[in-house]
């Protein structure tokens, strides 16, 4: 919007004066700080922004940032922000869930949020454990975790967020590590100029119950050449000699190094975030090595709102109601004298 | 009038009698609905005072002539006030045995029983699990019993407009309406012009109707086997413009004149369930208004995308049944803890559990008032007749805005689905709602600073500069509304939510007794009993009997002269479609006075009869 004249904010103008509790050397720091510099970059007034949550560690996260927040139920808060941008569709709304939250008792209400295409933003805290009750298995966490709840190992198969987004007709979903400040921030703010839903997983540490989860692929040793992070019209290339490359082998990805067996850069597959069939994005989402992070899908589409403000300037256009008495003098009424 | 739809009608032999009570009854696929509607609208348009009782099965199109399949509709006509839809018939039309069966027992001996004999069928009477034909053997001796068949009266009316055969039985209920209709000297025109409207695009449907239902009428006026007819004269209502409302339709139009009023968006967040989801249906057709009906995924979604709109700056509703507002308790604990505007409408059925879904019941009441975890005081209301439902939602709203707090509007199947006239109330008579919105910042402006008077914080809107802040269900600071894990506060906080809901006393109408307003016997419901209390106890006052009647509309807080009133009568019973909820409260709040319960739980309203015939006991 041209016209928006926002004041340059910086990222103290939306910090907020309440002391930040979560474990020392949490990923959530880390996270918080990234959102709380990309705010400023976004365009967006600051008495726009309202952070929605639900309840766990990461849902304490509306009361660090400095704007309207609501810290509410357990896995309702994908309901409550689209109640909130149904009301007023000018909000940048944010939803901050962790994979308790959204995958376990908010299941549904993320499943039909996605379906809808709500213009929202959603960040999902994910570190395979609950933290706030002290250490369960969650429905992310991996077969044979050995968690408070599971002694002698989860037996229950996880959910990796992004193919049941998908699956539920995500437009938009990105993963990040979540040690990767720089990288974050660019997320956030790709996420806020999104129009539709926009996911984003954060493969966050839980440095008390499930510490180095994530280590195989988010260690700074290791991670360029564990983890592919993808860009739009970018080949998907990776390792710490920018060597690594994915093709396609058959109906599976395969992991190439350029160079060997006559393979070029001109062999590897080029990422379409925009691409509507969501095979090779799933296939993205699945594979564990590389791990696949960035923006892997950005497909877009009217928002649940678009729809419906539309339909009301038909029905308005058309109806003769102006005034609720209108209605209520309408139709089949009678005179008593 | 359109003489040519209104065939003469010798009015020599024409009986004037005060109110009589039809109930019309077939499968459930019969349109029994809709012929009782169209009688309704008819009467009500002539000038009748009415109340009608549509009683459906819960199944869509249960198994043809099976007794559980039985779909009736009852209406009340008068010329007096009428409360109620009736207790027992003047005139039962049966479309079929297994409707004969599970109602004749409503019929008063002597009084008009009509029947399509071409239905009685040996297959249709095993059905309805009767060994002899009742209409062969003797059973309906004490009835006047007119035998039409007609279905094959139908079929030989349109025999000539080559319609295939289901079209054709499809319309046989005309033929039953066009009976009734002459029966009671009514015009054909209401309906003649509703098929025309309907069946716009399909004219051969319209001439199929209209023929039947004339040729019920001219049946009725030529079959000696009808010796009068009666007329029911218009009653004596306020002069005003009337309409006939249900209580889901009048409780939607209720919220519709709260947005107007305050001048905030109407939103719903609702889930499908029985017998509310015509509020639903209702509001989405209102986007002229900015209505936005949201159908969720869930109940829970239902209510916390309401608290979500809430939060942003709409009137925010959320409509139910007795099994959804058990979904919503965690949620609407949320809004009490924030202290935001929300409206919970639970239209009551039979419970518990999945119970009695399109049946009747007031078994909601302690759920509504302690169905939530931690102490959670909210504003629990009740509306009592189909009409009073627009009323209520109203005052639902007002309350909800003016005093930042969530109200469960507790209806029930019986006035949601009951109609009555409806003296029209112009929004311009009605007041405005004035809800504690702030749209400037001021100088140490917190979230939690309340009026001294009403104790409701203020109200700032996402989008308002300078005034963002952060609510949660976390015990919350008296002030700011930060975390707060200190046990004064929390304490203090406890008190004040209390007691803002307690001072809401000092912003609702007094209690005011009906009849008596002192003597042997006070009669004391809520909600949707009204019409049968108030016919019960009318009657006995006209006999002379020393009877009063109070109706609770505003349970919690209540009156604040409850017990002034209370002490003015020997003995208080208390009526109720549950095993004694509101009686439960009463002793809790007003222990110095002792109540004698009366109650139902049948899944139907009160009898009339059964009332007075107890309230007599009470008093002799």
């Amino acid at each position: 919007m041209e016209d928006t004249a926002t004041k340059k904010y910086t990222f103290k103008d939306f910090q907020s004066d309440q002391e930040v509790r979560w474990c020392p050397g949490c990923d959530d720091y880390v996270i918080l700080r990234a959102m709380l510099k990309a705010l400023p970059e976004m365009n967006v007034k600051k008495e726009d922004v309202v952070f929605i949550s639900g309840i766990g560690c990461s849902s304490r996260f509306p009361y660090y940032v400095d704007s309207y927040g609501m810290h509410s139920i357990h896995g309702r808060a994908p309901a409550i922000a689209t109640g909130v941008k149904l009301a007023n569709p000018d909000l940048s709304v944010w939803v901050i869930t962790g994979d308790g939250d959204s995958m376990a008792i908010g299941g549904n209400h993320f499943i039909h949020m996605l379906r809808r295409n709500v213009n929202l933003n959603m960040v999902l805290f994910n570190n395979e454990i609950y933290g706030l009750t002290k250490g369960q298995f969650s429905p992310t966490s991996l077969i044979g975790q050995k968690t408070k709840s599971s002694p002698y190992g989860n037996t229950q198969p996880p959910f990796q967020p992004g193919e049941l987004a998908i699956g539920a007709h995500a437009r938009f979903f990105a993963r990040i590590g979540g040690n990767t400040p720089k990288d974050m921030i660019g997320l956030f703010i790709e996420a806020e100029k999104f129009k539709g839903t926009s996911l984003i997983e954060v493969l966050q540490n839980c440095v008390i119950f499930n510490d180095g989860c994530f280590t195989q692929y988010t260690d700074k040793l290791i991670r360029d050449d564990k983890q592919l992070f993808v860009e739009h019209g970018k080949p998907m290339i990776f390792g710490k000699e920018k060597d690594k490359g994915l093709v396609l082998n058959g109906l599976k990805l395969k992991v190439v190094t350029i160079g060997e067996n006559g393979i070029t850069q001109e062999d590897i597959l080029v990422h379409n975030v925009e691409e509507e069939d969501p095979t090779l994005h799933q296939m993205l989402i699945r594979s564990t090595y590389p791990l696949v992070t960035g923006i892997i899908r950005s497909v877009s589409e009217p928002t649940f709102e678009e729809r419906e403000d539309e339909l009301t300037r038909q029905v308005r256009a058309n109806s003769s109601f102006k005034k609720v008495d209108d209605l209520l003098f309408s139709g089949e009424t009678y005179e008593v004298n | 009038m359109n003489t040519e739809n209104k065939p003469s009608q010798s009015t020599a032999n024409t009986k004037n009698i005060e109110g009589v009570v039809i109930r019309f009854v077939g499968d459930s696929g019969d349109g029994m609905q809709l012929t009782g509607t169209q009688f309704t609208d008819t009467s009500a348009m002539f000038g009748n005072d009415i109340a009608t009782f549509p009683n459906y099965p819960a199944e869509i199109r249960a198994p043809q002539g099976s007794l559980y399949g039985v779909s009736g509709y009852q209406v009340h006509i008068g010329s007096v006030e009428i409360s109620t839809p009736g207790d027992d018939l003047d005139l039962l039309v049966a479309m079929n045995p297994a409707g004969l069966k599970t109602n004749l027992a409503s019929l008063k001996p002597g009084h008009t029983l009509i029947v399509d004999t071409d239905s009685f069928t040996k297959k249709n009477l095993e059905k309805a699990t009767y060994d002899t034909n009742p209409l062969e053997d003797g059973s309906l001796d004490n009835f006047r019993v007119i035998e039409v068949s007609m279905t094959s009266l139908t079929k030989e009316s349109l025999k000539d407009l080559g319609l295939d055969n289901k079209s054709v039985m499809r319309s046989k209920n005309m033929f039953a309406l066009g009976m009734v209709y002459w029966m009671y000297d009514r015009s054909l025109e209401h309906t003649t012009d509703f098929f025309k409207k309907k069946f716009k695009t399909k004219p051969l449907v319209v001439e199929a109707n209209t023929k039947v239902l004339k040729a019920g009428y001219y049946y009725a006026e030529t079959l000696e086997l009808i010796p009068n007819s009666y007329t029911v004269a218009p009653s004596k209502m306020p002069k005003g413009t009337y309409r006939i409302v249900n209580g889901n339709t009048a409780t939607a139009w209720g919220f519709l004149a709260a947005s107007e009023k305050s001048g905030l968006e109407l939103f719903l967040g609702s889930y499908p369930i029985t017998p509310a989801t015509d509020i639903l249906h209702e509001l989405v057709k209102h986007k002229h208004f900015g209505v936005k009906a949201f159908q969720a995924e869930d109940e829970i979604a239902g209510i916390t995308s309401s608290i979500g709109a809430a939060f942003a700056g709409d009137l925010a509703i959320t409509t139910t049944s007795g099994p959804g507002l058990a979904l919503k308790g965690e949620a609407l604990g949320l809004a009490m803890m924030i202290e935001l505007p929300l409206v919970v409408v639970n239209v009551q059925r039979g419970g518990p559990s999945t119970g009695l879904p399109t049946k009747t019941e007031q078994s909601d009441l302690l759920q509504a008032l302690y169905g939530r975890n931690g102490e959670s005081p909210i504003i629990v209301l009740a509306a009592s007749t189909p009409a009073n439902c627009f009323d209520m939602a109203f005052e639902a709203s007002r309350l909800a805005l003016e005093h930042m707090t969530p109200v469960v509007l507790l209806t029930d199947g019986y006035i949601a689905n009951g109609s009555e006239p409806w003296k029209i109330k112009s929004t311009k008579d009605m007041p405005s709602i004035k809800a504690p919105i702030i749209t400037e910042a001021v100088e140490n402006w917190h979230p939690y600073i309340r009026d001294k008077e009403s104790l409701a914080r203020t109200w700032a809107l996402p989008g308002t500069k300078n005034l963002e802040h952060r609510v949660g269900g976390l015990e919350k600071d008296k002030v700011s509304g930060n975390i707060s894990y200190d046990p004064e506060n929390h304490e203090f906080m406890n008190n004040i939510r209390a007691e803002k809901v307690s001072r809401v006393a000092n912003y609702i109408p007094e209690l005011k007794a009906d009849f008596a307003q002192e003597g042997d016997l006070l009669v004391v419901g809520w909600g949707g009993t009204f019409g049968s209390l108030h016919s019960a106890v009318k009657g006995m006052s006209e006999a002379g009997y020393k009877i009063g009647h109070v109706h609770f509309n505003y349970i919690n807080p209540m009156p604040k002269n409850t017990a002034e009133v209370f002490a003015k009568y020997k003995r208080i019973v208390v009526c109720e479609l549950n095993k004694g909820q509101f009686a439960f409260i009463l002793k809790a709040n007003y222990g110095q006075f002792e109540y004698i319960q009366y109650n139902k739980i049948q899944g139907l309203p009160f009898s009339v009869n059964d009332l007075a015939h107890k309230f007599k006991n009470l008093i002799s």
